[in-house]
């Protein structure tokens, strides 16, 4: 049975992609999704898993086009129908210049396609770092999580640029004063779908966990298959999520499988205001390709406390790449590192940069937590990263610290020609290196207080 | 009675990794059924101890270890030592770090016999 022919008692939201831009939604499953009466497109467009680099130089994750390219199918499939779209942490980070490149999307998509006059919504969420400074200074904590200490004011210093995690308020707010589509800065995932069910009137433990299941759109399905489209249908008792992929199941072991993923612990979901409690979850199959979850309980802050993510410039970075085929170099490959690591520090002394060496075939990937590092493959490939405050620096250090492998001098090595293979016989330019500074809360009076509320129209 | 062992990778249907936050890696093993869950949940192949050697860490680096009913999974999160995308931190989204469970030994159903 098509799920358009279910009666439609609740709020219906598609979903076309876990993270927006990041590689293209699919068009099959989307139209599938359309001819299933939503009542809402949403998707989500941010993830801490690109690391720390996006949000510290205030770039992207994601090429333009394919941002276009979802943000224009969600559009042309919603405006039409008069549905409303809501986007959050646009662009990968969520930072204000990518909150208004979505903005200048939408608008630009809606003046080329002629669709119908509309109310855009949108939100900023960056917090100044001397925002941030004052309140430390009004005796404010801002608490580490993860284990991390408090903040510090040198951890302050050492920080480029900082975003709040909203949750379902300025959703809400936005579509009060009338917004259709919405473009959100840095979200909680679930706050996305949880806050037009909450506005609704929809029990708050059921719309945090439909935006729980919902903010990674197909991953939630399977067999595995990421940028489909699924249906999310909240009602008063239940959350039932559809898979609109013909050969994809939404099942019970899909769904339950996914309350695990991409969190330390699968019973729980933190938001601004409180979280939800998932142990006493029940899921059920309904047909075929639905299931249907009951059970979660919410639990409301005693204080607001809203997620900061930070991130710091740690220098300029260049990379090199080398190969080595030598069984015996292979064997000694960290005397070759330590022979490149001791030309570096006779020219720059210990102070003043950062060199690091990745070898893969042995322990690139796991590092320390590689169980099989004595056992390198019988090639293996070095990447050569160093950062240094200048680009000079950093492009003579790296230099160094890749070109000196070759002249490594290993006491019984048979080929003196040259010790390794360059794939290039030059370093890369790279984006700068950055690091996560702050992953903090900061407590707030008003869920509303970071997040700064606009509305335009667009359209023709 | 010969004790005979497979590995984790030929009864679970999902093993995965991936980041759980910037300072967290949280891994997945998924079991097709409930039967072949709960033989791997009694058989200790994949409990604190053994997690904890497999990866060769500290108790303490493991923050959350879960039996997890619903989903027949075994789930748990290590703390990373440096933040994800760390200079030279060779895993930005956690999601190869799964692979030395594949070959763990699990002992085989049929040393199973008689324990109900």
């Amino acid at each position: 049975m098509h799920p358009a022919t279910r009666a439609n008692t609740g709020l219906r939201i598609l979903c076309p992609n876990g993270h927006l831009g990041f590689a293209p939604s699919r068009q099959g499953s989307f139209d599938n999704g359309l001819l299933a009466s939503p009542d809402i497109i949403a998707c989500d467009s941010g993830s801490c898993d690109i690391g720390p680099v996006p949000l510290g130089m205030d770039g992207t994750a994601s090429p333009l086009a394919w941002q276009r390219h979802d943000v224009e199918m969600m559009l042309l499939g919603a405006r039409p129908k008069g549905l409303p779209v809501i986007i959050g942490s646009a662009g990968d980070t969520g930072t204000n210049s990518r909150v208004d490149r979505f903005v200048e999307l939408v608008k630009d998509i809606a003046r080329e396609h002629k669709l119908p006059r509309f109310n855009l919504g949108y939100f900023y969420s960056e917090v100044s770092i001397d925002d941030v400074r004052a309140r430390m200074a009004a005796g404010k904590t801002i608490e580490g999580l993860s284990g991390r200490p408090d903040l510090t004011l040198s951890e302050l210093d050492a920080t480029d640029r900082i975003v709040a995690v909203a949750g379902v308020h300025p959703y809400i707010e936005l579509m009060n004063r009338g917004a259709d589509v919405i473009i959100g800065g840095r979200s909680s995932d679930c706050a996305i779908f949880a806050a037009p069910a909450i506005r609704q009137g929809y029990p708050e433990a059921l719309a945090y966990y439909f935006g729980k299941v919902m903010e990674c759109a197909s991953f939630c399905a399977e067999p595995y298959g990421g940028k489909e489209s699924i249906l999310g249908e909240i009602t008063m008792e239940d959350v039932r999520v559809t898979a609109m992929l013909p050969e994809q199941r939404c099942t019970v072991a899909s769904v339950a499988g996914h309350a695990m993923y991409e969190r330390a612990n699968p019973y729980y979901e933190h938001f601004l205001g409180g979280h939800i409690d998932m142990r006493d979850c029940v899921y059920e199959q309904v047909d075929e390709r639905t299931t249907r979850v009951t059970g979660p309980r919410y639990v409301a802050a005693e204080q607001l406390k809203v997620k900061l993510e930070g991130s710091g410039k740690v220098g300029e970075r260049y990379v090199g790449l080398v190969g080595i085929r030598d069984p015996y170099t292979i064997s000694r490959v960290d005397d070759v590192i330590g022979w490149a690591r001791n030309m570096v520090r006779d020219r720059f002394g210990t102070e003043g940069y950062d060199l690091s060496y990745n070898v893969y075939g042995r322990d690139g990937v796991m590092g320390a937590l590689e169980p099989l590092r004595n056992r390198p493959g019988h090639e293996l490939c070095v990447v050569v990263q160093a950062v240094a405050p200048t680009r000079e620096k950093a492009e003579e250090v790296c230099m160094m610290g890749t070109r000196q492998m070759f002249y490594a001098r290993l006491p019984d090595v048979k080929g003196t020609a040259g010790g390794v293979a360059f794939l290039l016989d030059e370093v890369m330019p790279a984006t700068p290196a950055y690091r996560w500074t702050l992953n903090h809360t900061m407590p707030v009076d008003d869920p509303l207080e970071p997040f700064r509320l606009h509305i335009i129209e667009a359209g023709v | 009675m010969m004790t005979t062992t497979v590995p984790l990778s030929s009864l679970a249907k999902t093993i995965r990794s991936k980041n759980a936050g910037v300072d967290h890696i949280t891994f997945d093993v998924i079991f097709p059924d409930r039967a072949s869950y709960e033989h791997v949940r009694r058989s200790g192949a994949l409990s604190r101890e053994a997690v904890c050697r497999i990866l060769g860490i500290n108790a303490e680096r493991l923050t959350d270890h879960v039996e997890f009913d619903p989903a027949f999974a075994i789930k748990f999160t290590i703390a990373r030592t440096a933040p994800s995308g760390s200079l030279g931190d060779g895993d930005l989204f956690g999601s190869q770090h799964y692979a030395p469970l594949l070959g763990v030994e699990v002992s085989g159903p049929e040393s199973d016999n008689g324990r109900n």
